[in-house]
């Protein structure tokens, strides 16, 4: 009996732990179990983690200061605190939110949110590869807006935006920018000084760490108020015993990220554009979604015209093969992808997109099987559908 | 998510294709809504001798098209227009409370195409007066 291959390529939407991570985090459960704002050596053992592991990745991001790095409990808390807190503790400096159509839900909803709190919130276009127009940047930056914030590169079509451009618009009217780098971090450098950000979501999973645990560089200077309230730990922001292990081992991906980001990436590159040219030139009427080079390492996103994303989804998972959709079927909504509508897609081809994530343990090999698979899972589903031209089911 | 029946349905559907003659043609949902089904009927004696259909949608768009076939096939038309949504659904053993409103046109899919044959029919008759 032959075992079902199995290959995972749904990256975005969670990762392994790399296993250097793992064991990092081992010894902080059972043997420095200590709490860091302890006086004592159990304390003081934890307390010296915690600062290397805020160390490691404020170099990650070659923030100027390890104490500007904020531990949260995720990239969805990081936006919230970055978004709600700036906004919230810099009423004075105006009540605008300026943010693009193409972010992740936790900027979208919480933008939507502060709209019932007296803030104004206006999301701006992008382009059809998902570039946000700086044209429009310009025009509704006013001198009212309080802050910007832009996703430094959308982790459904991969787009990375040009920040320090945006950086230098945003500054130029005195608006703090805040980046979401949850999908970036970890797989393209990012500099925080060079490319002028004043506030930074990084999440863990996103570099092989633990999920659970992220977190929001804050520019010092910069007045944030706090979502939690509590015993002041992180510099008063974000109260609560720190998640210690989660914490180390989001220090060590970090430190593994910038150590290997450059050959991991050259790699991750050349298997993305590989299987991008495998799953378009066999097949007719298929299509790239987001920009061809300016994009994520690990991001594959295509799209099939006639036929519908989770049933290809479906197709995949019966050969063992995980990717995920633009779809609203498999969404708990009934709407399809807003980042795939913003790009100028019709719902009918936001329905029939698929995205593959790749990740450290991808092979050559394994997108080769994914590429074979697809021409006929694609023939199968239009077969059925009535939308597909005669002429391709012959 | 899906149970081993609507999985077997969608590895397999029955009755997928088009009637090129069809007495009757029946078609609902939208792409935009990513759900586009039409069912196909032959009527010979009241009785539905032949029903196909081809679907744009999901797993359960699909699953829920092939089933009504099944259970339509052979029904006279009174019989046929009695089948619910909530019939194909349990025969399939039940699906995802979010399918169960954006992919389960099946049946009315069926009875649209029904209508059109007994519309058509009616006309003729008309005719003939």
């Amino acid at each position: 009996m032959s075992t079902l291959k199995r290959v995972y390529m749904d990256h975005a939407a969670g990762k392994p732990v790399d296993s250097r991570v793992a064991e990092a985090m081992l010894p902080y459960m059972k043997t420095f179990y200590g709490n860091p704002s302890s006086l004592h050596q159990f304390g003081q053992e934890a307390r010296k983690a915690l600062e290397d592991a805020r160390t490691k990745i404020a170099e990650l991001v070659n923030a100027e200061r390890k104490e500007s790095i904020i531990f949260t409990s995720g990239a969805t808390e990081s936006n919230n605190m970055a978004i709600k807190g700036v906004a919230n503790r810099n009423k004075d400096r105006g009540t605008r939110i300026i943010t693009s159509s193409i972010e992740h839900m936790s900027v979208v909803n919480t933008c939507k949110f502060l709209t019932t709190k007296g803030f104004e919130a206006v999301f701006l276009p992008v382009d059809n590869y998902g570039f946000v127009k700086l044209e429009s940047l310009e025009k509704e930056l006013t001198d009212k807006t309080v802050l910007v914030s832009i996703v430094y590169a959308n982790g459904e079509i991969g787009t990375i935006q040009p920040m320090k451009e945006i950086s230098k618009i945003v500054h130029s009217k005195n608006a703090y920018l805040h980046v979401d780098a949850t999908a970036a971090c970890g797989q393209v450098p990012i500099d925080i000084k060079e490319e002028g950000i004043d506030l930074l979501t990084i999440s863990s999973n996103g570099t092989y760490g633990p999920k659970g645990i992220g977190a929001l560089y804050i520019k010092e200077g910069i007045r944030v108020e706090p979502l939690l309230h509590g015993g002041g730990q992180e510099r008063g922001l974000r109260s609560g015993t720190e998640n210690l292990p989660s914490i180390v081992g989001f220090g060590k991906a970090a430190e593994i990220a910038k150590n290997e980001m450059q050959p991991e990436g050259e790699r991750l590159i050349r298997l993305r554009d590989r299987l991008i040219d495998g799953l378009l030139k066999p097949i007719p009427y298929s299509f790239l979604n987001g920009h061809p080079t300016r994009r994520l390492p690990d991001n594959v996103s295509v799209r099939y015209s006639f036929i519908e994303g989770e049933s290809m989804l479906l197709s995949l998972d019966m050969m063992g093969v995980a990717a995920s959709s633009g779809s609203a079927c498999t969404a708990k909504t009934l709407e399809p992808s807003h980042v795939l509508l913003a790009i100028g897609l019709k719902h009918e081809e936001a329905h029939g997109s698929l995205m593959f994530t790749l990740g450290r343990q991808n092979t050559e090999e394994e997108v080769d099987y994914v590429v074979s698979l697809m021409p006929s899972i694609v023939k199968r589903l239009r077969a059925i559908s009535p939308l597909t031209p005669k002429e391709l089911n012959k | 998510m899906y149970t081993e029946k609507v999985m077997e349905h969608f590895k397999n559907p029955r009755n997928m294709g088009e009637i090129p003659d069809a007495d009757g043609v029946g078609t609902v949902g939208n792409p935009v809504c990513g759900d586009l089904m039409t069912i196909y009927i032959k009527v010979k004696d009241n009785r539905l001798e032949d029903i196909k259909f081809k679907t744009f949608g999901c797993g359960s768009a699909i699953a829920t098209s092939s089933m009504i076939t099944e259970l339509a096939k052979g029904k006279t038309l009174e019989e046929a227009m009695k089948i619910t949504r909530a019939n194909v659904a349990d025969e399939l053993g039940g699906l995802p409370p979010v399918k169960m409103h954006c992919s389960n046109l099946a049946a009315d899919a069926l009875h649209a195409a029904i209508e059109y044959y007994n519309k058509k029919r009616k006309a003729a008759d008309e005719v003939k007066k």
